[in-house]
């Protein structure tokens, strides 16, 4: 008989690690399975082209929770975030529109564009900060259940009430409309210039199967505002390293605190005996018993691929099916002998633009993002997408080799099912798609690629195992989130099935690389230990 | 790249303490020399030339151009004659000060507003249903401010105007040589001084006729240190030091009424509806929690401070912008928020936000002050502002 552990933690993502970590620091003996041979799950770096790091599928950092770094350590652990200072939407005339992370340059460059928007691109900043903060302390909370006379579910709804309180009219009314909005009605009640629209916006429907104008897209731009980096909010960063090097970290914190991790272990099923978790099986046949098991997958692989879900009530598993976690995007990382030039900010003679250092995004106006929804719509990945573009090896030099480059980009919209279904040539169509917008900006670049990686979300379901490819465990819609996420009545990271947990970003907060999940569900596991 | 200003061109060859100071996204002289003592001594004693093109400038226009800053500033805009200047802040619907500036009537309908924030949008905001046209010219009106008793006499050597009738808080059309200005009677530094107003492409011979009508005179170009003394003698307000805008606060308690920054004077509540009045009325016939005040350091008990640590005393070499508590009887009651020495008046004075009981001129209160690591407390007397008010400035 194998040794039992206290926990099985399924799936080696930043999520799963954390929930491991912080469970082992509580003293218990801790595994985590991973399918795959590297770490991280959809926060990897590989280097699938000799010499050249891609930072796989998530490529940056903002949202990863302050109390995670503190208290995992992670600094000691070799975490580094590099800053990432601007973004940059070159346009279709030749200009462009930049945000760069001084604001009297940013006001500057927005006033060449519209004067008023200039001023308001302040005063919206501030607006969405002070909501952002009114709204965040929500993040690091177990959500309450509304509907529970339970101790904890009263004392939760009661903070819920007295930080609802807090807010002053004008916030409260205008968080009001951010949950109901579409992103672009939001933006146009701010902004007249299109460019800036379009960017904004394009924080709006990421890792969603939506369009700026689709209601309940507003609430998405709050999220992204909830970003915090050593107490600068909306800060975005680049993990050295790549986000693999996020992951890292964290594995090593992990270890540290006594965590045994297995690569190339995939799970089978969950085993549960008399309606209770009592370990797992692996696909190579070995059972391994534990007292409890949590799962960092989302909810679809959980409940309908590692459960019999014979076991779960009907209308649970009803709920699961119908959660949405619609995949919308893809990835192309490239291998470059050199930066591409853009037209509109030429590389000047220290062999750099300006934009290289930070993000640079096509999203010349709202309308360029809708059409670009509207392919995917209709079945087809988007001729002309939304792209949001980094340079790692700009940032981290170990990236690439000296002088050449690392491309990441960001692409949305890529549905999950496309019309006649994706198959390489497809994925080649696809990839092609997105090098000639590209190229359209900085026509140097087809002549710079030396590799090119390209991820369809049935490429990066088939890798991560993120059902649909959807980079957030689930859509951050808001019907499916705080105490609806994943479904209502199970948002507390427990599930029906006794001693089986769930850790990953469907439950809440959900999304980006946050490790909020992970956190909170160790620290609810632990109170059940007691 | 940060730019520099209209005159960038001329001062930056001068400044030779090469410590630029970002101003409104602008870069402007701290000191052109090592030390700022000379050119604070100029305002006082000679004349100063100062870049102060970075101020937010907008003209207004039309009709309703009157109706529009009525509307928006606590001044009485209506009744500012032709070639008058009003000094005003504004506030927003809580009565909470969001800018201040001047307005200056430059001829029948067309004004002149000044301000240290960008107030574009919200002037359109505030625009809505007036017929008046709003124009940034911030960048293309380049501004000199030449500050000190001998201004007058350096402006006569190079400009027609009759400076004889041109009265504070007045301006006139004319030129400088051949360079056409707007000349008012204001300024930063509570002295005799003038600011002149031209086009950016003139600012070159502009600054070049000032420097050469200047030279016989000891006048000198100055840089904000010099300027940072000067207008805490003066008693006058600095946003983001002395007052956070309540556009950018976060909590209630960062802001400040008018009557709480002593600008109750600039508010005129019987002038129609404008923005915050309705809170100001309130405010007035509550009276308001905190007094702006000058602090007058006791210098004999500071002296004691620093000798029992066998120190002489030490003071900040500029004008400290930080905030610094005040107590009485064990309790804070307030803090200071700009706080120097005055070489002219040999006092180490401090503006500073009081609740409203312990504000009355000669009250005593114990002002935080680090001697040698230490924490200890000095007495200051409230003084009333300005510091500084020489017959000059007006006559």
């Amino acid at each position: 008989m194998a040794t039992t552990y206290d926990a099985i933690i399924i799936g080696g993502g930043h999520n799963g690690l954390i929930t491991a970590a912080y469970l082992a620091r509580a003293g218990k003996q801790v595994l985590v399975l991973e399918r795959r041979h590297v770490l991280g799950g959809a926060a990897v770096t590989e280097e699938v082209y000799p010499g050249f790091k891609y930072t796989v599928f998530s490529y940056v950092v903002s949202l990863l929770r302050p109390e995670v770094i503190r208290e995992l350590d992670l600094p000691r652990h070799g975490l580094k975030i590099l800053p990432l200072p601007s973004t940059f939407t070159p346009l279709p005339n030749g200009d462009y529109l930049a945000a760069w992370d001084d604001p009297d340059l940013t006001r500057r460059e927005i006033y060449r564009h519209s004067p008023r928007d200039a001023e308001a691109y302040e005063d919206y900043g501030r607006q969405m900060f002070r909501m952002a903060r009114a709204v965040k302390p929500i993040l690091s909370m177990i959500p309450p259940d509304p509907t529970s006379l339970g101790p904890d579910d009263l004392l939760g709804l009661l903070k819920l009430g007295g930080h609802a309180r807090g807010l002053e009219a004008r916030d409260f009314y205008n968080l009001a409309k951010l949950m109901t909005m579409s992103a672009a009605d939001l933006l146009d009640e701010w902004f007249e210039c299109e460019p800036l629209k379009g960017t904004k916006s394009a924080s709006g429907i990421i890792g969603t199967f939506l369009g700026p104008r689709s209601p309940g897209t507003a609430y998405v731009l709050l999220h992204h505002y909830m970003g915090e980096i050593d107490g600068v909010f909306r800060a975005w960063g680049f993990a050295k390293g790549g986000t693999g090097g996020i992951s890292q970290a964290i594995a090593s914190a992990a270890r540290a605190a006594g965590v045994e991790i297995r690569t190339e272990a995939p799970v089978a099923q969950v085993i549960v005996k008399n309606g209770r978790a009592v370990g797992v099986a692996l696909e190579n046949g070995d059972e391994l018993p534990a007292r409890y098991v949590a799962s960092s997958l989302d909810p679809k692989r959980t409940f309908l691929k590692l459960v019999d879900p014979g076991l779960l009530p009907g209308d649970f598993v009803d709920a699961i099916r119908r959660y949405k976690i619609r995949g919308s995007s893809g990835k192309v990382n490239l291998a470059l002998d050199a930066l591409p030039d853009f037209t509109a900010l030429p590389i000047r003679a220290d062999g750099y633009s300006p934009l290289h250092r930070g993000a640079v995004s096509i999203s010349p106006s709202v309308d360029y993002i809708e059409r670009a929804y509207d392919d995917a719509k209709y079945g087809r990945f988007s001729r002309r997408p939304y792209l949001d573009c980094i340079f790692p090896s700009v940032i981290d030099p170990e990236m690439a080799p000296p002088g050449k480059h690392v491309m990441s980009c960001f692409v949305q919209y890529a549905p999950y099912e496309i019309e006649g279904g994706w198959d390489d040539a497809r994925r080649e169509a696809f990839g092609d798609a997105v090098v000639d917008t590209l190229a359209e900006y900085a026509p140097n670049l087809k002549s710079l690629i030396r590799h090119r990686q390209v991820l369809t979300p049935p490429d990066i379901e088939q890798i991560t195992g993120l059902t649909e490819g959807n980079i957030f465990q689930g859509e951050l819609a808001l019907h499916q989130l705080f105490f609806l996420r994943p479904a209502a009545g199970w948002a507390q990271y427990r599930t029906p099935i006794a001693n089986l947990w769930q850790c990953g970003s469907g439950t809440h907060p959900g999304g980006g690389i946050m490790g909020a999940s992970g956190r909170l569900a160790a620290l609810e596991m632990l109170k059940d230990w007691r | 790249m940060l730019r520099g200003t209209p005159f960038h061109t001329r001062t930056a060859p001068l400044c030779q303490a090469q410590n630029w100071r970002r101003w409104a996204g602008s870069l402007v002289a701290g000191s052109y020399e090592l030390s700022h003592e000379r050119e604070y001594w100029a305002v006082r004693d000679s004349a100063a030339l100062f870049d102060i093109s970075p101020l937010y400038k907008y003209l207004i226009t039309g009709r309703d151009a009157a109706r529009l800053l009525d509307r928006v500033v606590t001044r009485r805009v209506s009744q500012c004659a032709v070639g008058q200047v009003l000094y005003t802040p504004w506030c927003d619907e809580a009565g909470k000060v969001i800018d201040d500036g001047t307005v200056a009537r430059l001829d029948e309908t067309t004004y002149r507003l000044t301000s240290a924030d960008p107030n574009l949008r919200w002037l359109h905001l505030n625009a809505r249903g007036l017929s008046v046209e709003i124009v940034d010219v911030s960048e293309r009106t380049a501004a000199l401010a030449l500050q000190g008793p001998l201004a007058r006499r350096i402006l006569q050597q190079v400009s027609p105007a009759d400076f004889d009738r041109l009265k504070y808080f007045r301006l006139a059309h004319t030129t400088v040589r051949d360079v056409p200005v707007t000349i008012s009677r204001t300024g930063y530094t509570g002295d005799l001084g003038y600011e002149l107003w031209t086009d950016a492409a003139h600012a070159e011979r502009l600054w070049d006729a000032l420097m050469d009508a200047g030279r016989g005179y000891g006048m000198t170009p100055a840089g904000i240190l010099a300027l940072d003394v000067a207008r805490v003698e003066a008693g006058l307000l600095l946003i983001e030091v002395d007052y956070q805008s309540a556009r950018h606060a976060l909590t209630e308690a960062e802001t400040s009424t008018p009557y709480e920054l002593g600008l109750g004077w600039t508010v005129a509540l019987d002038k129609g509806n404008f923005v915050g009045r309705k809170a100001l009325q309130a405010e007035q016939a509550r009276g308001p929690a905190w007094q702006f005040v000058g602090l007058e350091v006791e210098w004999k008990s500071l002296e004691r401070l620093y000798a029992e640590a066998g120190l002489p005393p030490q003071l900040p070499a500029a004008t400290l912008r930080a905030s610094v508590p005040v107590a009485s009887l064990g309790r804070q009651i307030g803090y200071a928020t700009s706080l120097a020495w005055s070489p002219l008046l040999k006092k180490y004075m401090a503006l500073a936000h009081l609740e409203a009981a312990h504000a009355r001129p000669d009250n005593l209160v114990m002002l935080e002050v680090t001697v040698q690591h230490r924490r200890r407390y000095a007495p200051a007397r409230v003084v009333t502002l300005p510091f500084f008010n020489p017959e000059r400035k007006r006559a």
